[in-house]
């Protein structure tokens, strides 16, 4: 272990003794995913009794997350709270951790067990009897997450539908290349933009990929709450309908394993008012359009030298994969 | 004119050198890197297949469309300012078959595996 890693160590094992009813931690490790965060698994020890949790933090333990869009983690552990307390299926927060623990900014959580990799989701047969009922249990979540009181809720962005719209544009204009079918989902996104007539906190990053599922009772924890912001609560509708999310299963629009019907139909049967389609709709068609700029977006720190990896150079060939898919959804017929 | 072997030789050659010789020594995210630089060639050995016919099409069905000339990227630039003001819509003739077309060249370039691709090969859409 180098010294950087062996003063993270130490620090988490002062932290498990103060606050985590623990004597010593084990089986320090970085779990892969999470680009913008860190994320490790640990156990920690008290006689016999072990636990597995998780800490997720700030790169490198620094203070702060480099995105713009994104809320920091203090918040975002304020959010899973009060997301536990109505009952949302979110990982159980233990502790937040304060600048005197020295390990940057950044939460530990229970550890929860299920899969959250998208693609085994949709295709691997352990989750053959519980995916007919995923989609009315993500609607369900849903509706617990749309439905906290504002009042409660931290200080975080607000962003309806024509911010989203123009925070995508002017990222698509300073990329200076022409994408023609970006223009036209562009100018049918202003042309239908609805009213801000409903306005909630928004996970912001629903998707197949950042909930985790278990064989056995479906939605097991919503994860990823940092792109979470005030708005138009049907954007999360729209976002896990994006055809990049359904891992190949295009006939399923939900997330790859599920229908809009049995979503609709969950998160009003859970208390959310009746979905509008076609508001989801625009919504599926701004957050198509959103992941194609975000691939330019990734290129673009290929260009400017910040990463020159095969990766980021490789993705700005993956916004054509939104092309089709905006014309599948504005020009088909 | 360059010598032999083509560049479509040369990259094909690189892309199997990768698969057949070192992927299956590699492991973790080397592996991972290493699968996503293959298929990167793959996209440029594709293009260097299709490109320069595809683009040539295309900037003939853009100047008929625009009614004027220029480049394939100044073409396109006015393409996306006329979609932008209203000038053109997807009732405007010709426009929905273009941009259908000009996607289709690039997701046979770019990801012919995409799900979405795949779907619009068995709807007889190319």
């Amino acid at each position: 272990m180098t010294d950087s890693n062996d003063k993270f160590s130490k620090a988490l094992s002062n932290i498990a003794l103060a606050h985590l009813d623990a004597h010593n931690i084990s089986d320090l490790k970085r779990l892969s995913g999470g680009a913008s965060q860190e994320t490790w698994s640990f156990k920690t020890h008290n006689e016999g009794h072990i636990e597995h949790l998780i800490l997720r933090r700030a790169p490198g333990g620094e203070g702060r997350n480099s995105s713009g869009t994104a809320i920091g983690l203090d918040t975002e552990a304020k959010l899973i709270g009060l997301a536990a307390n109505a009952n949302v299926a979110v990982p159980n927060v233990r502790y937040v951790a304060k600048p005197a623990d020295n390990i940057g900014s950044g939460f530990i959580m229970d550890y929860v067990s299920g899969e959250a990799l998208g693609a085994k989701i949709v295709r691997s047969d352990v989750f053959d009897a519980v995916r007919p009922m995923l989609a009315k249990q993500c609607g369900q979540a849903l509706a617990g997450i749309h439905g906290l009181p504002m009042s409660a809720l931290p200080t975080i962005r607000y962003s309806p539908a024509s911010q989203e719209i123009k925070h995508y544009h002017d990222i698509y204009k300073a990329h200076g290349h022409p994408h023609p079918v970006f223009d036209l989902a562009f100018k049918w996104l202003s042309d239908n933009t609805p009213a801000d007539d409903r306005i909630t906190l928004v996970h912001g990053d629903f998707r197949n990929g950042n909930i985790m599922f278990d064989p056995i009772v479906g939605v097991s924890a919503v994860l990823d709450w940092e792109l979470a912001h005030i708005g138009d609560p049907m954007e999360d509708m729209g976002w896990i309908c994006v055809n990049s999310w359904r891992f190949g299963a295009t006939e399923k629009p939900v997330g790859g394993f599920g229908s809009r019907e049995d979503m609709f139909a969950g998160y009003e049967a859970a208390g959310g008012p009746s979905v509008d389609p076609a508001r989801v709709k625009f919504w599926e068609v701004l957050g198509t359009l959103k992941w194609g700029v975000m691939c330019t977006t990734m290129y673009e720190a290929f260009r400017s030298g910040i990463d020159r990896s095969v990766e980021r150079a490789a993705i700005g060939r993956r916004s054509s994969e939104t092309e089709i898919d905006l014309l599948y959804l504005l020009a088909a017929d | 004119m360059q010598d032999l072997p083509t560049s479509l030789e040369i990259v094909g050659v690189v892309s199997d050198f990768l698969r057949e010789q070192i992927l299956p020594g590699l492991e973790g995210r080397t592996k991972f890197h290493a699968l996503v630089a293959a298929n990167a060639l793959d996209i440029v050995r594709r293009e260097l297949e299709t490109a320069p016919v595809a683009n040539n099409d295309e900037r003939e069905h853009l100047m008929s469309l625009l009614k004027s000339e220029g480049s394939l990227d100044e073409l396109n630039n006015r393409l996306c300012e006329q979609i932008t003001n209203g000038d053109m819509t997807l009732d405007t003739p010709g426009l929905k078959e273009h941009l259908w077309t000009s996607t289709l060249t690039k997701l046979a370039i770019d990801q012919p595996k995409y799900s979405a691709f795949k779907k619009a090969l068995q709807e007889g859409r190319s």
